[in-house]
C-alpha cells in the first residue's frame, strides 16, 4: 500500500467515512451494464445455485437451480443464463467501424461493447470456472447439452480472462473499482465485502454490513446459516417455489447495492484515458466475436508456452500503460509519484523559449523551463520527462538544485525557430513533470506455436474436440 | 573435493555430448572466467558462437574480457539503436559494433543482450552461451531459443529470481511458466541435461563463504578460495569511538558488522537508518581503509565500495544523505554480478511491520550479502528476528511447482544469527 493510501485509510478511520483517493473515474462505465450476481452451492467448486442478472435496476431476472446436485438441471440453468447473456452480448455486434492499421489489414471494431459487473473477485473466479465447465461440452455425443451452453462457456471464459487484463472494463468486480477510488478504514480483505465498503463510502461503517440477516453475502458463497436453516430443508422438501423465493431474498439486497455502486462510480467524471482503454476493450471483444464466427475451437484448457509468453507480454504492456495513464489523468494518483520523487509539480519561475543547441544545420530548438517546487526530486540529470499538461511534449531534466528544477523541452514545440504558441509553459503557470512515460515499445516476435523450441518442450499437441471432453470428472 | 579446474574440464567435455549444459555458479566463483574459456574453446573448433547476456554492462564486460584474454578472436557486439559503446570497447582490437548482424562482418563470436537477440532472425548458430541464465525469464529464452542448436547455460541460482509487474498465478505449475527462470524451464523439459557446479568462491573471503553457503546454498555448498589470513582490511587512521567507527572496526576485524538501531516501525526511507548508512560510507573513506589480499595491497577507494538497499526510493534517499558521489549506491537487482571490497547494506527488513514475499526473497539478501571481497556492514533496526517469527512463510502452495530452496525465511534467520555475533 502506498503512503498516500495508508494516510487516506487512517483518515477514513478517524473521520468515520471513506476518503477519496481518485479525482476521476479510472474505469469505463457502460450506459447499459449487465449486472450479474452468481451464487454457488456451498461445498462445491462450480455448482451454480442461482444468479440474479439484468441491465435495468427495476427488472432483475432470477435464475435458480432447484437441485444443484443434478447436473442436468445445472446445464439447463446454464442454457437459461445463455438465453439472457448471449442476446445481450449479440446486441453489440451490429454496429461496427473500420479501423485502419499500420502494416496490417484494416479490421472491424464494434462501436460499443458489453460490460458485465459482478460484486467481487470471487464472483469473477466463479464465472471463469463456469466457463471452464461449459465450454468443452457438446450438443451431441455423451451427456449432450443445449447448443447455447458451450457458446456461453466460451464467452464466460473470455470475460473471465479479460478481467485479469490490466485496465480492462469488460468485466469488473465493483468492490475492486470502488476500492480504487475510495479508501475505507477497514482492511483490504474486508473491502471485498460490498455491503461494508458501500457503507463506508456513503454513511460510514455499520455493523449491519456483517449481519447476514440484513445484508446477505454478495456471493458466490452463501451464508452458512441460510444454507442450514432455509436452503437445505427447502431442497430436501423439493419445494421449488420456496427455494426460489428464499434465494430471491438472499440476492435482492446485493442487487440494490450493485446499482448503488454503479451510481457512486457514475458521479465521478471519466478520466481522460478511459476512452482509449475502452477502445482496446472494444477491439479485443470484436476479435473474440470474429473467432467465434469463424468457428475456432474453444479456448485451450491451459496456455501453451507461446500463448503464455504472448499473454504475459500483452498484460505487462497494459499494466505499465494503465499505471502511467492513471497518474496522468489524476493529480491525486500523480501525488504518489511526487512523494516518491518520480514526479514534481510547481510554478514556472523562468523560461528561455528560444534556447537552442548545436550550430548551423544541426541547430535544434530546446526551450528551457525552470520550475520552483517543494517536492523531493529524485531524478538524475538526463532523465526523460513527460507532463500531464501537454501530453505530446517530451522533455529532459537538466538540473535539480535547491527546489529549482531546470527542464529542457525536446519534443512537441513545433519545428520553427521559435516554439509554437502555447507549447512552452508561461512564467507563473503551474506544471507537473514526471519520469513516467507511456512510450510504446513493440515487443519482439514469438515463434509460432508449431515452432516451440526444445527448451520449452517442443511443439504442443493439437487440440481435437472429442467425446472425452464430456467425460471429464467434475466435483 | 573437486577443484574448479576439474569442473571446467568436465563442462567442456560435456559440451559436444549434450544439447544443453548447465553450470551453477555461487557468487564470485569464476563464472565469467568459465564463459571466456568456453567461448575460446568453442571458437577454436571453427564453429560460430553466439553469447547471450542480460544487460549492456554485462555484454561490454564480457567483450572486454574475451578480447583481453584472446586477442586473436574477432567479436561482434550487437546493440540496440540508442546504445553508445564505452570508449574502452572501441579501443579493443577485433571488436565491431553494429545494430544488425550483417554489419558485423563474420566474427567468431557475436554477443548481445537477450532483449537484442529477440529481434534477430533468419540465421542460426551451432553454439550459444547464455550468461546469467537464472536471471533470464523463460519467455525471453523462448524468443531466442530458435537461434541456436546447442547451448551452455551459466548462472547463479542463489540470486534474485526474475519478476513481473503482473500477477502470473495462472501459469504457476506449468512446466513452461513464463515467469520462471530460463534454467528451471529448460531443466523441466530436459531433465537429462548435465548440471555442473563451480565449487570455490574467489570473491568471498573465508569469513563470508561459509555463512553465505550455509544460508543460501544449503545443499550445494561451496568454499572460499582463500585462507583467512590472506585477506586483511586495515583502517589507517584511528577512530573516534563512535558507534559507526566501531562498526567499521568490527567489520575490518571479522569481515562482518551489524549496526543495530533501536527497534521502531518506520517508513521505507527511514531517516535514521539512511543517515547511518551514508555516514558509514563517508567514514570508511575518511579512515583510509587498506585492503590486502592475494592480489596485493591497495587502498579501498570510493569505486571499491558499494551501498545496497532493497528499494529504489531508499537508494535515492541514501544518495541524498550525502554519500560521496563515486561510491556505488544501488538496489539489489542492479548490484547483481558486481564485486566490491567493502559493502554497506541497509537490511531489507529493517523497520518493517510485515515481512512480505518481496522482502523475504532469499535472493535479495543473498545479493546484498555476497558482493564483498573483504567486509560487509549491515545496518538494521532491532527486532527483525521477532518480525520473522511473526511472519512465517505463508505463500499458497501451488500444485506442480517444484519446491524452491533455500526458503527465504530460513535464510534470513541464518544470516541474522551470524550477524548477532558482530553486533555493535
Amino acid at each position: 500500500m502506498s503512503l498516500l493510501t495508508s494516510l487516506a485509510r487512517l483518515r477514513a478511520l478517524e473521520e468515520g467515512i471513506a476518503q477519496p483517493i481518485a479525482t476521476v473515474r479510472h474505469c469505463h462505465l457502460a450506459e447499459r451494464p449487465m449486472v450479474l450476481i452468481p451464487l454457488r452451492m456451498s461445498g462445491e467448486a462450480a455448482a451454480p445455485l442461482a444468479a440474479l442478472l439484468g441491465t435495468r435496476r427495476d427488472d432483475p431476472r432470477l435464475l435458480v437451480v432447484t437441485q444443484p446436485r443434478n447436473r442436468d438441471l445445472r446445464f439447463a440453468w446454464a442454457a437459461d443464463l445463455a438465453a439472457e447473456l448471449l442476446p445481450y452480448i449479440g446486441s453489440f455486434l451490429a454496429g461496427t467501424e473500420t479501423v485502419e492499421r499500420k502494416n496490417s489489414d484494416p479490421y472491424e471494431r464494434v462501436l460499443d461493447a458489453p460490460q458485465i459487473l459482478v460484486p467481487n473477485q470471487a464472483g469473477i473466479a466463479f464465472i471463469r470456472l463456469l466457463g471452464r465447465s461449459t465450454r468443452f461440452r457438446r450438443a451431441h455425443g455423451p451427456y449432450p447439452v443445449p447448443p447455447t451452453v458451450p457458446l456461453l462457456g466460451r464467452w464466460l471464459t473470455y470475460f473471465g480472462e479479460r478481467a485479469t487484463h490490466p485496465g480492462s472494463s469488460l468485466m469488473t468486480a465493483v468492490t475492486e473499482e470502488l476500492g480504487r477510488h475510495w479508501a475505507s478504514g477497514q482492511s483490504g480483505l474486508e473491502d471485498a465485502n460490498l455491503a461494508a465498503l458501500t457503507a463506508w463510502i456513503t454513511t460510514g461503517p455499520s455493523d449491519d454490513a456483517e449481519d447476514p440477516l440484513v445484508w446477505p453475502p454478495a456471493g458466490p458463497a452463501t451464508d452458512p446459516g441460510f444454507d442450514a436453516e432455509v436452503l437445505a430443508p427447502a431442497i430436501e422438501a423439493g419445494a421449488a417455489e420456496r427455494i426460489t423465493e428464499a434465494l430471491r431474498g438472499q440476492l435482492e439486497p446485493t442487487w440494490r447495492l450493485m446499482w448503488q455502486a454503479v451510481d457512486l462510480l457514475r458521479e465521478l467524471p471519466e478520466g481522460a484515458s478511459v476512452e482509449q482503454r475502452w477502445e482496446q476493450d472494444r477491439g479485443s471483444f470484436s476479435a473474440m466475436a470474429q473467432h467465434i464466427a469463424e468457428g475456432a475451437p474453444p479456448q485451450a484448457r491451459r496456455d501453451g508456452a507461446v500463448a503464455a509468453a504472448s499473454r504475459l507480454a500483452r498484460m505487462e504492456r497494459a499494466q505499465a500503460a494503465y499505471e502511467v495513464q492513471r497518474a496522468y489523468d489524476d493529480p491525486l494518483v500523480m501525488a504518489e509519484y511526487r512523494l516518491t520523487g518520480e514526479a514534481f509539480a510547481g510554478e514556472v519561475v523562468e523560461t528561455e523559449p528560444e534556447h537552442s543547441e548545436g550550430e548551423g544545420r544541426s541547430r535544434k530548438l530546446r526551450p528551457l523551463v525552470v520550475v520552483k517546487t517543494d517536492d523531493p526530486v529524485r531524478l538524475a540529470p538526463g532523465t526523460a520527462l513527460g507532463t500531464p499538461q501537454r501530453r505530446a511534449q517530451g522533455a529532459q531534466l537538466v538540473e535539480a538544485r535547491d527546489g529549482l528544477v531546470t527542464v529542457k523541452i525536446t519534443k512537441g514545440m513545433g519545428r520553427g525557430k521559435t516554439p509554437a504558441p502555447g507549447s512552452v509553459p508561461e512564467v507563473g503557470e503551474r506544471v507537473c513533470y514526471t519520469s513516467l512515460t507511456d512510450d510504446f515499445q513493440g515487443s519482439p516476435a514469438l515463434p509460432e506455436a508449431e515452432a516451440t523450441p526444445w527448451t520449452h518442450g517442443g511443439p504442443p499437441r493439437e487440440y481435437a474436440p472429442s467425446d472425452e471432453d464430456a467425460l471429464e470428472e467434475w466435483s | 573435493m573437486t577443484s574448479p579446474e576439474q569442473v571446467i574440464r568436465a563442462v567442456l567435455a560435456d559440451l559436444p555430448r549434450h544439447r544443453g549444459v548447465v553450470v551453477d555458479s555461487p557468487p564470485g566463483a569464476g563464472k565469467s572466467t568459465l564463459v571466456v574459456r568456453a567461448a575460446a574453446h568453442i571458437a577454436a573448433t571453427g564453429e560460430p558462437l553466439m553469447i547471450v547476456a542480460q544487460t549492456n554492462e554485462q555484454v561490454d564486460d564480457l567483450v572486454t574480457r574475451i578480447c583481453e584474454r584472446h586477442p586473436d578472436l574477432t567479436v561482434g557486439r550487437l546493440s540496440a539503436g540508442g546504445y553508445v559503446p564505452p570508449l574502452r570497447l572501441l579501443e579493443l582490437h577485433g571488436v565491431t559494433v553494429g545494430t544488425r548482424v550483417q554489419d558485423l562482418g563474420d566474427p567468431d563470436i557475436v554477443i548481445a543482450t537477450a532483449d537484442k537477440w529477440a529481434w534477430i532472425s533468419g540465421r542460426t548458430w551451432p553454439w550459444a552461451i547464455v550468461d546469467e541464465a537464472y536471471q533470464m525469464r523463460s519467455d525471453k529464452l523462448l524468443r531466442i531459443a530458435g537461434l541456436f542448436e546447442r547451448a551452455l547455460f551459466v548462472g547463479d541460482p542463489g540470486q534474485l529470481d526474475p519478476f513481473s509487474i503482473v500477477d502470473g498465478d495462472r501459469w504457476s505449475g506449468l512446466s513452461w511458466d513464463p515467469l520462471q527462470s530460463a534454467v528451471s524451464v529448460l531443466l523441466r523439459h530436459n531433465p537429462e541435461l548435465p548440471v555442473h557446479r563451480l565449487p570455490v568462491s574467489w570473491r568471498l573471503p573465508a569469513s563470508a563463504a561459509p555463512v553465505v553457503s550455509r544460508a543460501f546454498y544449503p545443499f550445494t555448498g561451496f568454499r572460499a578460495g582463500t585462507e583467512p589470513h590472506e585477506r586483511r582490511l586495515e583502517l589507517s587512521t584511528g577512530g573516534m569511538g563512535t558507534v559507526h567507527d566501531r562498526a567499521l572496526e568490527e567489520a575490518a576485524r571479522s569481515g562482518w558488522a551489524l549496526l543495530e538501531l533501536p527497534n521502531r516501525h518506520t517508513v521505507r526511507t527511514d531517516g535514521e537508518a539512511v543517515r547511518a548508512v551514508a555516514l558509514l560510507a563517508s567514514r570508511l573513506l575518511q579512515r583510509g581503509a587498506v585492503a590486502s589480499s592475494e592480489q596485493g595491497e591497495r587502498p579501498v577507494t570510493a569505486e571499491r565500495i558499494a551501498v545496497g538497499a532493497a528499494h529504489r526510493d531508499q537508494v535515492a534517499a541514501i544518495r541524498n544523505a550525502g554519500v560521496p558521489p563515486e561510491i556505488t549506491v544501488d538496489t539489489a537487482n542492479r548490484l547483481q554480478g558486481r564485486e566490491y571490497d567493502v559493502t554497506i547494506v541497509l537490511h531489507p527488513l529493517s523497520g518493517r511491520r510485515d515481512a512480505t514475499a518481496f522482502h523475504l526473497e532469499s535472493g535479495r539478501l543473498c545479493v546484498l550479502a555476497s558482493r564483498h571481497r573483504h567486509a560487509c556492514v549491515v545496518v538494521a533496526r532491532a527486532g527483525i528476528a521477532e518480525l520473522l517469527d511473526a511472519h512465517p512463510s505463508a505463500e499458497p502452495v501451488q500444485l506442480g511447482v517444484p519446491v524452491k530452496f533455500p526458503d527465504g525465511w530460513e535464510a534470513n534467520q541464518a544470516v541474522l544469527d551470524h550477524l548477532a555475533d558482530h553486533r555493535v
